[in-house]
């Protein structure tokens, strides 16, 4: 299989996801009365769902220039940990690794934190198709939904259920790997505390909270196998 | 400033913001790429991701009242169970994906 077929495949479930996302996205930037190739342009350059979103409120109410970026770095903060994990892993350099780093969203980590590039390619191909197939659905829903807005009849009600499914599959493969209790255990624990906490904040909390609990578990052990007074 | 001078601005603020967000590790620590703390994130941070999105997704189901979130808790369970099964991806994803559309659009459990 090829290195494009492969990744096609996987990301198959982020189009049925992102389509009809960007175009509710594009709908609601298109009641603003911008031009629609603007919300193109965004789902170009932003790329971030949520962030993309709170953006129209932002817009329909004038806010300033501060504001805009104070609220995109807090919503996408959690981002910084996607990037932690990933270190050991994006090996490539110059443009592609930049474009890497730039299309980080939800879905993109999880896909090459949980799915193999097939035997023949090479890892970095199979991530640089990835990301960018998942910017393509994102652009055309975005651009459909602008473009068109409501005229569209086909009812997409429910179609975003592909990313919850998507990550629960993704979910299972994470458990075929590593087989180890501690890591689920420990974010579901996080995960439900700030779910009842932080309802606004669920996922910057316990993603934080839990790569910090991870963090001390990692010097837990290198004590453990240091003992103190050696070298 | 001019209205679309504004959007403009607040288009480019917004991605270098985003951008930011996701290349501060590699900027700040790609020297340390090796470094045994990175290598064991690496391998226990995505579970744990994983585990928080599931539970992100479903999070503004409303399980007590009535339907009691009834379509989702089938369709998780249906993606489940083809999954465990046949472990094709695309099928699990496809069949409780094509459930929840059926339940949410026919009004199945209102």
């Amino acid at each position: 299989m090829s290195t494009t077929t492969a990744a096609l495949r996987a990301s198959l479930p982020v189009m049925f996801g992102y389509v009809p996302l960007g175009m509710a996205f594009g709908i609601l930037f298109q009641d603003l009365g911008y031009p629609w190739y603007f919300a193109t342009l965004m789902a170009l350059l932003v790329f971030a769902g949520a962030a993309q979103f709170m953006a129209i409120g932002l817009l329909a109410a004038h806010a300033g220039l501060l504001e805009v970026a104070v609220a995109t770095l807090a919503l996408n903060s959690r981002h910084i940990f996607f990037g932690l994990s990933l270190l050991s892993r994006y090996r490539s350099r110059g443009w592609k690794k930049l474009y890497l780093i730039f299309g980080l969203t939800d879905e993109t980590y999880s896909l090459i934190t949980s799915t193999a590039a097939p035997g023949s390619s090479r890892e970095s191909d199979y991530y640089l198709a990835l990301t960018a197939l998942n910017q393509s659905y994102w652009v055309v829903g975005s651009t459909l939904g602008a473009l068109l807005g409501r005229l569209i009849e086909f009812d997409t009600r429910g179609m975003d259920f592909a990313l919850t499914a998507l990550f629960l599959v993704l979910l299972i493969e994470q458990w075929n790997k590593l087989r180890e209790p501690f890591p689920f255990l420990l974010a579901a624990l996080c995960g439900s505390v700030a779910l009842v906490l932080f309802q606004e904040q669920m996922l910057l909390v316990s993603i934080a909270l839990s790569v910090v609990l991870l963090m001390l578990r990692y010097f837990i052990e290198s004590m453990q196998r240091r003992p103190m007074g050696r070298p | 400033m001019s209205d679309l001078g504004y959007l403009m601005a607040v288009i480019l603020v917004m991605a270098l913001a985003t951008f930011v967000t996701r290349a501060t590790p590699f900027l700040l620590l790609h020297r340390r790429a090796d470094h045994p703390l990175l290598i064991f994130l690496g391998r226990y941070t995505p579970p744990a991701i994983m585990t928080i999105l599931v539970i992100y997704s479903l999070a503004s189901v409303d399980f007590i009242e009535p339907p009691h979130g009834a379509a989702e808790l089938i369709a998780t369970l249906l993606t489940l169970a083809a999954h465990l099964l046949w472990r094709h991806a695309l099928l699990s994803i496809a069949a409780g994906t094509a459930f929840y559309m059926y339940a949410l659009q026919s009004g199945l459990f209102v």
